[in-house]
């Protein structure tokens, strides 16, 4: 087998970094080189899109007329509870990070990622995660069903594959750490001489952020997972009433951990169209320091709301009052980002790219997930909407238009410095334009469903639901099936395009990622660059 | 640049962020007894509930409030369990009496014992438990039906926006001591 072969081969050299590198597998096995790590998340990422795409397709396809048809509701209890932890742990957390393998070093003017090895091994970790996680579904007991919260007892009902779960988790938690030490030490340590920590692009500013509350949240979510799995394996009673545990106590952990998990994977998102925003309105970003204390602020605060996904769990007046304000405050440093991008804008000479919209699209549809958050905190009104289709609603509009259209801004932003190669911008457009309306033809009308009392996560509903859902539905084949465009533009760029693209690629790009050929070289600023203030985006801000 | 030279190795950075890591891991245990302190300090979960054995009503007080009283069995228990009078309107600070009602259908002996909450947590800081069926474990044998006395007062000191109080009970079985009644049964 090559794999062994290339195995002897491979001598612990204590400087392989400028040696040609290994071919096949073994390149992608052993590489530390950041651009082959990011590519390998990003690939990863966009598999993981699309195996939880397809759940999500099950979950649309039973839900199209009330009764049961396809599947047994047990399973699709499964796929409510794959789907999630796919998306959130296998493609877009993982998609994040694979933006920052490949642009971070190259935005501050580093050679490569600060512990290039750990690098490796945080990515190599995720494939033997998901494919534990994912064979519970072959197993007698089958996947975990009790929603991606797992909350008790329900969760500590299923069967033996829970134990798998819990690893899989584990290794998704200790694969984030690592990567998000890598990120901290990069950003902290690797700056060019010049790249203050106020020039840093915002896109670099918003993972120093996440990477934070990644190593602070991760290991609570594993330290609730390995209660969980005590409890059901070896007799503790952490969250088990009749030992003198609290199920209720589960909730206030996990949301410790859940909170700033749902701005982990908006910040980078943030940070993104900060950086589309400013190369296709051709104006500096509008207000660079206030988004970056704005980001600070939202981090901050992600830490005290947690207990507003518990309203209808009961707590003390001052309690939900507390938690209802503390989430509102959260509409203001949100705010001041929006009102900062559409800033930007005013009065720019504007371009329309598919960068350009898909960033346009993520301000609008991300502002009204947004504000169905502000009606979400509400205390009083959550007790109606608690539990519905309204919340699936809220959280795919900051999830699907909000990060998951980012991550596909930022892919055709730096697509061609990436491989060297224009994209071919008509299909780009239409990939735009069929997801942008499919995306509200799916999500939009479940905001009606939620607030005429559909429940959420049961594969059956009530017959006045019929006409909504079979709406929603068929936006949503229509999106899964527009992702198709996606792949084949990427495949199309990568292997058959033959419009080479230049340095700066985009006419109005700013940052020392512009200043590199495209594609970039596998080594880049092996020494330095000089920072120029006509190169860097933010060379007027103070030093 | 003077920042520059104070900068830590990657190593030696790496290993701070990896420790911070490794307490928030900690964090995540430690919020059980955190929890605790927080249920005690506000009542939450029925945890203010004084049990004051032997003790009497403190008189004093010509205010009255409604209680309600709620039984469930955890279903791995196979017992009728109801409260017998589901509701009552008492004097804070006087002595009271609530039944309820325990029923084992089965042929065998069978143990188990009763959490309790009350609702609104907050007025759990104010319930004065005298005696309970839930201070022990209780068992009963095959076909066996009891009664099952609480005692309590209310302390006067009630706040005035509590209106009604709701004590609820719910039966575990007592896994450990069943066990041991099945195997002295097959004796």
């Amino acid at each position: 087998m090559s794999m062994e072969t290339t195995l002897s081969h491979d001598t612990p050299a204590h400087d392989d970094h400028h040696h040609d590198k290994p071919r096949g597998l073994a390149r992608w096995l052993y590489t530390t080189n950041h651009k082959d790590i990011g590519t390998l998340y990003l690939v990863f990422s966009l598999l993981m899109f699309f195996i939880g795409g397809s759940m999500a397709m099950i979950i649309r396809a039973e839900l199209f007329m009330p009764g049961l048809q396809l599947v047994e509701p047990e399973f699709f209890n499964q796929m409510t509870t794959m789907h999630a932890l796919i998306m959130v742990f296998g493609a877009v957390m993982p998609a994040w990070v694979g933006f920052a393998n490949w642009m971070l070093p190259m935005m501050i003017g580093a050679p490569d990622m600060a512990l290039p090895r750990m690098n490796n091994w945080s990515f190599w970790i995720l494939p033997f995660a998901f494919t534990m996680l994912l064979s519970t579904l072959f197993m007698d007991s089958g996947g975990p069903a009790a929603g991606w919260t797992l909350y008790p007892p329900l969760s500590l009902q299923g069967g033996q594959s829970f134990a798998f779960v819990v690893f899989a988790v584990h290794m998704m938690g200790i694969s984030s750490i690592m990567g998000s030490i890598n990120v901290i030490a990069t950003i902290l340590n690797l700056r060019a001489p010049g790249m203050t920590l106020l020039r840093m692009p915002l896109f670099v500013w918003t993972w120093l952020i996440t990477a934070f509350l990644l190593i602070m949240v991760m290991p609570v979510l594993a330290g609730a997972v390995t209660m969980l799995l005590t409890d059901h394996f070896f007799g503790t009673s952490f969250f088990n009433a009749a030992g003198g545990g609290d199920p209720v106590m589960f909730q206030h952990i996990f949301w410790f951990f859940g909170h700033p998990e749902v701005y982990i994977m908006i910040l980078p998102a943030f940070g993104v169209v900060s950086e589309i925003i400013p190369t296709f309105a051709r104006k500096p970003l509008f207000g660079y320091s206030a988004m970056v204390y704005a980001t600070a602020s939202i981090a901050f605060l992600s830490f005290i709301v947690w207990a507003h996904h518990m309203f209808t769990v009961g707590m003390p007046l001052t309690g939900a009052l507390f938690f209802m304000y503390a989430t509102m405050l959260i509409a203001v440093p949100t705010g001041v980002k929006v009102f900062n991008w559409v800033s930007t804008m005013w009065k720019g000479s504007m371009t329309f790219e598919t960068p350009m919209l898909f960033a346009i699209a993520f301000v609008v549809l991300f502002t009204i997930g947004g504000l169905s958050g502000l009606m979400l905190a509400i205390a009083s009104v959550d007790l109606q909407y608690h539990d519905t289709y309204f919340v699936v609603a809220h959280f795919h509009y900051v999830l699907v238009p909000g990060s998951v259209f980012a991550l596909m801004a930022g892919a055709y932003y730096w697509l061609p410095k990436w491989t060297g190669h224009m994209y071919s911008e008509t299909w780009g457009k239409i990939h735009f334009w069929v997801s942008a309306i499919s995306v509200n033809i799916l999500f939009f009308p479940q905001h009606y469903l939620g607030l005429a009392g559909m429940p959420r996560r049961i594969p059956d509903y009530s017959t006045q639901f019929a006409d909504f859902n079979m709406i929603s539905s068929i936006g949503g084949f229509i999106f899964g099936a527009s992702q198709l465009i996606f792949v084949g533009v990427i495949v199309h760029c990568v292997y058959k395009s033959r419009q080479k693209a230049t340095a700066q690629v985009w006419e109005g790009a700013k940052g020392l990622e512009w200043t590199l050929p495209s594609p970039a070289p596998y080594h880049t600023f092996d020494t330095p660059p000089v920072i120029d203030e006509t190169t860097i985006a933010h060379a007027h801000s103070r030093h | 640049m003077s920042q520059q030279k104070k900068k830590l190795s990657n190593a030696s950075l790496a290993r701070r962020l990896a420790l911070i890591s490794v307490a928030m891991f900690g964090f995540g245990f430690a919020m059980w007894p955190l929890y605790n302190v927080f249920c005690d300090l506000t009542g939450l979960g029925g945890r203010g509930v004084k049990i004051a054995e032997g003790a009497d009503g403190v008189g004093g007080s010509d205010r009255q409030v409604r209680i309600r009283f709620d039984a469930t069995v955890n279903s791995s228990l196979p017992w009728d369990f109801e409260a017998v009078d589901k509701a009552m309107t008492v004097t804070l600070g006087e002595m009271s009496e609530a039944m309820y009602m325990a029923a084992n259908p089965t042929d065998k002996p069978l143990a188990g014992h009763a959490i309790f909450n009350v609702t609104p947590p907050e007025a759990s800081l104010y319930f004065v438990k005298t005696e309970c069926f839930c201070f022990t474990q209780q068992v009963l044998q095959a076909k066996e039906a009891r009664e099952m006395p609480v005692y309590y007062f209310i302390q006067p000191d009630l706040p005035a926006s509590i209106k009604e109080i709701t004590l609820s009970y719910t039966f575990y079985p007592d896994k450990k001591a069943n066990l041991a009644l099945t195997e002295s049964a097959g004796k």
